[in-house]
C-alpha cells in the first residue's frame, strides 16, 4: 500500500479544544441540545459518529407527536400526557411525560420557523396524523419522512448559527476531574475516524446523545452506530441508568429479503388505514385486546372502520394499540403457524385505500417496497415481522435539566430513561427529543457559565489511561486471535434469541452466561491495519459498550419479574402492582467489571395529575 | 439460494491504490453493500466503507457501482448477472480518504455559504399557515437525503476541481430553489444563486437528476426554474428599465436581496 498510514502505536500528537458544552452526538436531540446551548450564549462543539445528517433521527417516519389541536380541538397537553403514561403501563416518569406533552407544540412550531415543510391540513395548519396509543390523531408529519425532515431542519439551523460540528469523530472515554469537592466533568477523549488521531475536548458540561442499543440485537431496524455508546460512558463515569429491561420491539418490520430483515416499515401504515391479517386471512387484532385498553379500543370491523372519520363516537382499531400489545400479539400468530411465508404476517393497506392516496401518504413505504423486496403496496399486502426498534432504558437524570447523578453530564433522548417508562408511544420520540435536547442544552450552558471561576481540569493520567485504552485492539497480546465482527455476530444472535420479545428466567441467566464469555473474548482482540479509517477497530470499541449495555439489559431482564410494556415474561405473565411501584437502577461495580442492580420506588405522581387517571 | 459473486474493489488512499479481487459468497436478496460487509467481517476487517441506516434513507453509502454513481444498499444483486464481475469504486469527484470513503467536505462547505431561511412574523395565534399545493414543490427538494451522488456526476466538477470554488452544484441549486419557492421566506438569494453558486455553469444534462435515488426532478423542477428566476431578475429588458427607474415590481415584494 502506500506511505501514509500511521502505525497502530505511533503518537502522532494530540488535539485539544476547549469549549462550554460538548454534545455527543448530531441525532435530533443532540441538534436541538446544541443550538439551545448556543443560544444561551455557550461556545459549543457537536462531536459524531458520522457525517452531519446521516443520525439515527433520518430514519423515523411517521411524525411528531404533540397535542396541538389542529386536526381535533379536543386535544391538548393533558390528553397526550394521560396516553403517554398509560402508553408506558404507568412507569413513566410522570414529571418527564408532563413536560414533554406541555412544550411538544411549540417545539414544532419552532421547526418551523427554521424551514421544515411539514404536510398541511386544508385551512393551512400543520397536519396531525393518527398513531397506536394516541387518542386524537396528532403526529404533525411529512409524508413518512418526518425524521429526515427533522434532522435537516436542525441540520440546517446548526450550520446557519455557525456551530462547531466534529464530524466522524467517536468518544471512547468522558474525562472527569476528581479532585474538586464533589465528581464532575471535564471533558471528552475521542478519535477521528478518518485519521485514528486523538482529541481531547475540554468543558465543563457533557451532553450525551448518543441514541440506543438497537445493534445489539440481530434482527433490527437500527444502524451500525446504536451501540449504547452513551449509555455505557455514563455507566463507567458513575452514572446510573434505569428500566434498561424495556426495549421496544416494533411491531412492523420487514422480514423478506434476507438483507432488509428488520427494516421498519412505519406504523403510519396502520394510522392510515392498514389492518394486520394471518395466513388464513383473519384480522387478528380484535383476539388480543388486553383487559388495560378494552373500554377504548373497538370490538368490531364495522365501529373500527368507522374511527378514521368520526373519533367521537368510535373507539380506535386494535391494529392501534400501543407497540408491545401489537408486537406480541404478531409474535403469538407466528408462533401459532398462522404466519405468512417469509415467517411473519400480513399488513395491508392495498385493499384498504386507493393507490393514490397511499402513494402520497407513504412515499417512502412505498419506494423501499418497490426497490428492494419487488412488493407493490398499493396492490399485495407486505409481509412484516417484529424488529428491535428502541429502549426505553437509559441514563437516570434530572426531568426539569436533563443531568445525570454525576454533575455536567447530561444525556437526553434515547439515550436517557424514564420518559417512556416500559414502553413509548409512536411519534413520542421524536417529540421527546426536542423538548429535552432543549431543556438540556439551556441547563449544560448555564451550568458551564457558572463554572467561569473554576473549570474542572482534566487529568493529564486520565488522557494516557484512555489512549492506552483506545489503542489495546491493535496490541492484543499473545492471546489475541478474536476477531470483532464474530463476537458482535455471536452477541447479536444471543441477544435475539434469549433476551428478545418473550423472555423467561433460564434463558436470560444462559444469556448473562453467554454475555460474560464474549466480553472474556473481547480482552483477546485483534484487528488488521492501521488507524486511518479502521471499521474493524472502530467495532473493538464499540463493542465494549455493546457488551456492557446488553449484560445491563439481560440483567434487569432477569431481576423483573412482570411482564409490562416492552418487557414479556413467559414465566411471569401479567403485570403487578408491586413491580409497577418500582424502577430497576444499574450502576458499575467497585471493581469497574460488572454492574449492580437496585430496586428504587417510582417517583410519585402529585394529586392532580393522578385526577386524569381516576 | 447462495452463489459466489465475483467483486473488484478499489482499495487505496490519497497517494493512490488499485482493484483489488475477491470473492464474496452472496443470497439472493442481497444488496452491493451486504457483499461488501461480508468482506469486511470476513476478509478484510479494515476496508473502509461508510453506511448507515442501509435502506436508502440516510445517504451514506454513496459510491459507483460498474462506474455508475449508486447507493450500494439500494445496488440489488439480482440487477446483475450471477457471472458478471462487480467493480466498486469510490466517488470520483470528491478526493479518497481510504477505500471507498471520499472526503466529502466540499458540500458541507457550500451548506455554509447559503443563506438559511428567514420567514416573516406569524399569524395572530402564533401558528403560521400554508396550503399544501403551495409547499409541495419544496417538499420534493427536501427529499433530498444528500447522498451527494449528483454532485459526484455533475461534469462541471467531476473532472475540473477549479470550477469547485464558484459551482455549488445540483443538491445546494435545489437548496436555492427550495427556498425561493417557500412561500414564507423572505430572502432573495437570485444575486447568490448565480453569483457565488455559479448556477450559470450548469448546461442542463440532467445527469444529476439520472442518479437521484430519490428521483427528484433536479433539473426540470429546482434547476431550470432557478435559472428562469435569475434570468427574470438580471436580464430582463423591462425589469432591468423599471430597476433603473426605480419602480419596485411585484417579484421583490416582501424579499430582501441577501
Amino acid at each position: 500500500m502506500t506511505g501514509n498510514e500511521m502505525s497502530g502505536d505511533a503518537a502522532g500528537g494530540l488535539e485539544s479544544h476547549d469549549y462550554d458544552v460538548v454534545v455527543i452526538g448530531a441525532g435530533g436531540s443532540g441538534l436541538r441540545a446544541a443550538i439551545a446551548a448556543h443560544e444561551a450564549g455557550a461556545r459549543v462543539a457537536v462531536v459524531c459518529k458520522s457525517l452531519l445528517g446521516k443520525a439515527h433521527t433520518v430514519m423515523a417516519e411517521g411524525g411528531i407527536a404533540a397535542a396541538m389541536g389542529n386536526r381535533w380541538k379536543e386535544d391538548n397537553w393533558e390528553v397526550h400526557f394521560r396516553d403517554t403514561m398509560r402508553g408506558g403501563k404507568m412507569l413513566n416518569h410522570w414529571r418527564m411525560a408532563q413536560l414533554h406533552a406541555q412544550e411538544a407544540p411549540d417545539r414544532v412550531l419552532e421547526l418551523e420557523t427554521w424551514g421544515a415543510l411539514f404536510d398541511r391540513t386544508e385551512d393551512g395548519l400543520i397536519s396531525q396524523r393518527d398513531f397506536g396509543g394516541h387518542k386524537y390523531a396528532r403526529l404533525a408529519h411529512v409524508g413518512d419522512r418526518t425524521g429526515l425532515e427533522m434532522i435537516r431542519t436542525l441540520q440546517q439551523r446548526t450550520v446557519a448559527l455557525g456551530i462547531d460540528v466534529f464530524m466522524e469523530c467517536t468518544v471512547t472515554d468522558l474525562l472527569k476531574d476528581t479532585g474538586a469537592a464533589e465528581d464532575r466533568v471535564a471533558g471528552a477523549f475521542a478519535y477521528w475516524r478518518e485519521s485514528g488521531r486523538f482529541v481531547v475536548f475540554r468543558a465543563p458540561s457533557i451532553v450525551l446523545a448518543t441514541g440506543g442499543i438497537g445493534k445489539s440485537f440481530k434482527v433490527t431496524s437500527n444502524s451500525w452506530e446504536y451501540t449504547g455508546d452513551g449509555h455505557a460512558l455514563a455507566l463507567r463515569a458513575g452514572a446510573s441508568l434505569l428500566n434498561m429491561e424495556f426495549v421496544q420491539f416494533h411491531p412492523t418490520g420487514m422480514v423478506w429479503p434476507p438483507s432488509v430483515k428488520g427494516l421498519l416499515v412505519t406504523e403510519s401504515v396502520r394510522g392510515d388505514g392498514g389492518i394486520l391479517k394471518n395466513a388464513d386471512g383473519k384480522r387478528f387484532m380484535f383476539d388480543y385486546i388486553p383487559e388495560f385498553f378494552k373500554a377504548e379500543t373497538a370490538d368490531s370491523v364495522e365501529e373500527a372502520d368507522r374511527w378514521y372519520d368520526d373519533k367521537i363516537n368510535n373507539r380506535r382499531p386494535p391494529e392501534l394499540l400501543p407497540r408491545d400489545e401489537v408486537a406480541r400479539a404478531i409474535n403469538s400468530e407466528i408462533k401459532a403457524g398462522r404466519g405468512s411465508p417469509h415467517g411473519g404476517i400480513f399488513l395491508d393497506i392495498a385493499s384498504r385505500r386507493s393507490p393514490e392516496f397511499i402513494k402520497r401518504r407513504l412515499p417512502s413505504m412505498y419506494h423501499q417496497f418497490k426497490e428492494l423486496a419487488d412488493v407493490d403496496i398499493t396492490a399485495e399486502p407486505m409481509e412484516i415481522g417484529p424488529t428491535c426498534h428502541y429502549v426505553m432504558g437509559g441514563v437516570e437524570v434530572d426531568p426539569d435539566t436533563e443531568q445525570s447523578g454525576v454533575t455536567g453530564l447530561y444525556a437526553v433522548g434515547e439515550c436517557s430513561g424514564g420518559m417512556h417508562g416500559s414502553n413509548r408511544l409512536g411519534g413520542n420520540s421524536l417529540s421527546d427529543l426536542l423538548v429535552f435536547g432543549r431543556r438540556a442544552g439551556e441547563a449544560a450552558a448555564a451550568y458551564a457559565e457558572g463554572t467561569a471561576r473554576s473549570r474542572p481540569t482534566v487529568a493529564e493520567a486520565d488522557v494516557a489511561v484512555a489512549q492506552e485504552r483506545a489503542l489495546a485492539p491493535f496490541s492484543g497480546g499473545e492471546k489475541a486471535s478474536e476477531n470483532p465482527y464474530t463476537i458482535q455476530s455471536e452477541l447479536q444472535q444471543t441477544m435475539n434469541d434469549l433476551v428478545g420479545i418473550i423472555r423467561t428466567a433460564a434463558e436470560l441467566e444462559e444469556s448473562l452466561v453467554e454475555i460474560e464469555a464474549y466480553q472474556e473474548r473481547a480482552r483477546h482482540l485483534i484487528v488488521e491495519g492501521h488507524r486511518q479509517y479502521n471499521p474493524g477497530w472502530h467495532l473493538a470499541l464499540d463493542l465494549a459498550n455493546m457488551l456492557l449495555v446488553s449484560e445491563c439489559i439481560a440483567k434487569a431482564a432477569l431481576a423483573r419479574q412482570e411482564s409490562r410494556g416492552g418487557h414479556t415474561r413467559d414465566d411471569f405473565p401479567g403485570p403487578d402492582p408491586t413491580w409497577g411501584a418500582k424502577n430497576l437502577v444499574l450502576s458499575l461495580d467497585a471493581t469497574g467489571t460488572g454492574v449492580n442492580l437496585k430496586e428504587q420506588p417510582l417517583p410519585v405522581m402529585p394529586d392532580e395529575l393522578k385526577e386524569y387517571f381516576a | 439460494m447462495s452463489y459466489d459473486l465475483k467483486m473488484r474493489v478499489w482499495r487505496g488512499d490519497a497517494d493512490g491504490g488499485d482493484l483489488g479481487d475477491y470473492t464474496v459468497p452472496v443470497e439472493t436478496g442481497e444488496v452491493v453493500l451486504d457483499a461488501i460487509h461480508r468482506l469486511q467481517a470476513t476478509q478484510v476487517g479494515d476496508l473502509a466503507v461508510r453506511w448507515n441506516c442501509k435502506a436508502g434513507k440516510c445517504g451514506s453509502c454513496s459510491a459507483e457501482v460498474n462506474g455508475r454513481p449508486r447507493l450500494m444498499c439500494m445496488t440489488r444483486l439480482s440487477d446483475f448477472d450471477e457471472t458478471e464481475t462487480i467493480t466498486v469504486t469510490p466517488m470520483r469527484t470528491f478526493p479518497v480518504i481510504r477505500d471507498l470513503v471520499t472526503d466529502v467536505s466540499y458540500n458541507y462547505e457550500k451548506a455554509k455559504q447559503l443563506p438559511a431561511f428567514e420567514p416573516g412574523p406569524p399569524d395572530a395565534d402564533g401558528k403560521r399557515r400554508m396550503a399544501q399545493v403551495d409547499i409541495e414543490r419544496g417538499q420534493e427538494f427536501r427529499k433530498c437525503i444528500e447522498c451527494f451522488l449528483c454532485q459526484d456526476t455533475c461534469h462541471v466538477i467531476r473532472d475540473h476541481e477549479d470550477n469547485k470554488e464558484k459551482f455549488a452544484g445540483p443538491r445546494f441549486f435545489l437548496r436555492y430553489a427550495e427556498l425561493d419557492m417557500h412561500p414564507l421566506d423572505t430572502h432573495d438569494r437570485r444575486v447568490l444563486v448565480q453569483g457565488m453558486a455559479g448556477i450559470g455553469l450548469c448546461n442542463i444534462t440532467k445527469c444529476c437528476t439520472e442518479v437521484c435515488p430519490e428521483g427528484i426532478h433536479i433539473t426540470d423542477n429546482a434547476i431550470i426554474p432557478m435559472k428562469e428566476r435569475v434570468v427574470d431578475r438580471k436580464y430582463d429588458p423591462l425589469v432591468w428599465l423599471g430597476n433603473k427607474i426605480g419602480i419596485r415590481n411585484k417579484d421583490n415584494d416582501g424579499r430582501t436581496e441577501v
